[in-house]
């Protein structure tokens, strides 16, 4: 299976990395020092020339969670088929993350929606500025420890009455 | 003094006159965000034929709008668009605020939806239901007329009534309590 071949061919290259297999899905977690290099790796010498999405999970409260957040690349070849998804883990304060815009020019607004929603910052990003949520939300919503109704976010605008209006 | 008038003069208030005038052409403007807005394209279209109570002209610039009528949740980045749209339009102007999550948030009672219109913009008439049915809208738009009608267009009487001017100062000083136990409880999951 070519899937296994590039989990060799990972491990061949930076030392032995944990993968798992479900449900015909391969996940590769790599530390994030090297996640340039083996998403670079992955493109340049495995072909696999899609970037499919950049998310993120939260792990606070997580039963046997170690690290806070698991940052999620889904990567396709598109010649092959094949794909395969890589993991690093990020943790507070400041997760940090290397850009990969450089590589997949369509990294820019995943990396963006993920820092406005988990305040992941990606280091070498040419623009990161929140996408989703207006600029002046001080928040990342979608972190475990932020109340689901807010911080009174929703209630704070002027109130316009019928003879201002 | 007695006046002869033929049979065929009627004689009513220039009030009432203007206002008849409007009611019965009221031109939407159509805020629709979500679901609530399909339904409220099925009642402008062929089948529930909202030309009949004269509101068949959807205009998409708030220039040439008098009635708003908000179909679907309002989120947090979205309320200054309505909200300055609602300030372009003119005066005499109506809003409808339609179904519940622009009557209150609906199911959506989370951090980015706003919790009902009505906390920062005056409402007229609310139509319930998720979504309404086209009927219950044109329910809704039938008793705005009847609103438009006894209150009259001409002198501004709706701005009377303190009241009125600031219609949910309830509902807005809930608001407040539940934004401050928010802020309380923050940091907590
Ligand atoms: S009230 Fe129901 S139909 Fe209307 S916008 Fe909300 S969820 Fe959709």
């Amino acid at each position: 299976m070519s899937t296994q071949e590039t989990v060799k061919s990972l491990s061949q290259a930076f030392g032995p990395l944990p993968a798992s297999h479900f449900r015909g899905q391969t996940r590769v977690v790599v530390p994030v020092d090297r996640l340039h290099e083996v998403l670079k790796f992955l493109k340049e010498g495995r072909g696999f020339d899609f970037l499919v999405d950049i998310t993120c999970v939260d792990y606070l409260y997580y039963r046997d969670a170690v690290d806070r957040f698991g940052l999620v690349y889904l990567v396709a070849n598109t010649a092959t088929n094949e794909r395969i998804t890589i993991r690093a883990l990020v943790n507070d304060p400041d997760p940090e993350a290397p850009s990969v815009v450089d590589l997949w020019r369509g990294a820019d607004w995943m990396e963006r929606e993920v820092w406005d929603l988990f305040g992941v910052r990606f280091t070498g990003h040419p623009d990161l500025r929140r996408i989703l949520l207006p600029d002046e939300f001080s928040a990342f919503p979608l972190r475990k420890d932020y109340p689901l109704q807010g911080r009174g976010e929703r209630h704070n605008f002027p109130v316009i009455t019928r003879a201002e209006s | 003094m007695a006046v002869d008038l033929p049979d065929n003069v009627l004689i009513t208030r220039l009030d009432e006159l203007v206002s008849w005038c409007r009611k019965n052409s009221l031109w939407p403007m159509p805020f629709a965000t979500a679901c609530c807005g399909i339904e409220l394209m099925a009642t402008g279209a062929s089948r529930h034929d909202l030309a009949r109570f004269g509101a068949e002209v959807f205009r998409f610039s708030p220039r040439q709008c008098d009635l708003m009528i908000v179909a679907g949740r309002v989120v947090m980045k979205m309320l200054p668009v309505l909200q300055r749209i609602w300030m372009q339009m003119h005066e005499p102007k109506w809003c409808i605020s339609m179904g519940a999550c622009a009557s209150t948030g609906g199911v959506f009672d989370t951090y980015c939806v706003v919790q009902g219109i009505d906390r920062f913009l005056p409402v007229d008439m609310y139509a319930p239901g998720c979504p309404p049915r086209p009927e219950q809208l044109i329910q809704t738009i039938i008793d705005l007329q009847e609103k438009i009608q006894s209150e009259g267009t001409m002198f501004g009487r709706e701005f009377e009534d303190p009241e009125r001017q600031r219609p949910k100062m309830a509902l807005r000083l809930e608001g407040r309590k539940e934004a401050a136990e928010l802020a309380q409880r923050r940091g907590t999951p």
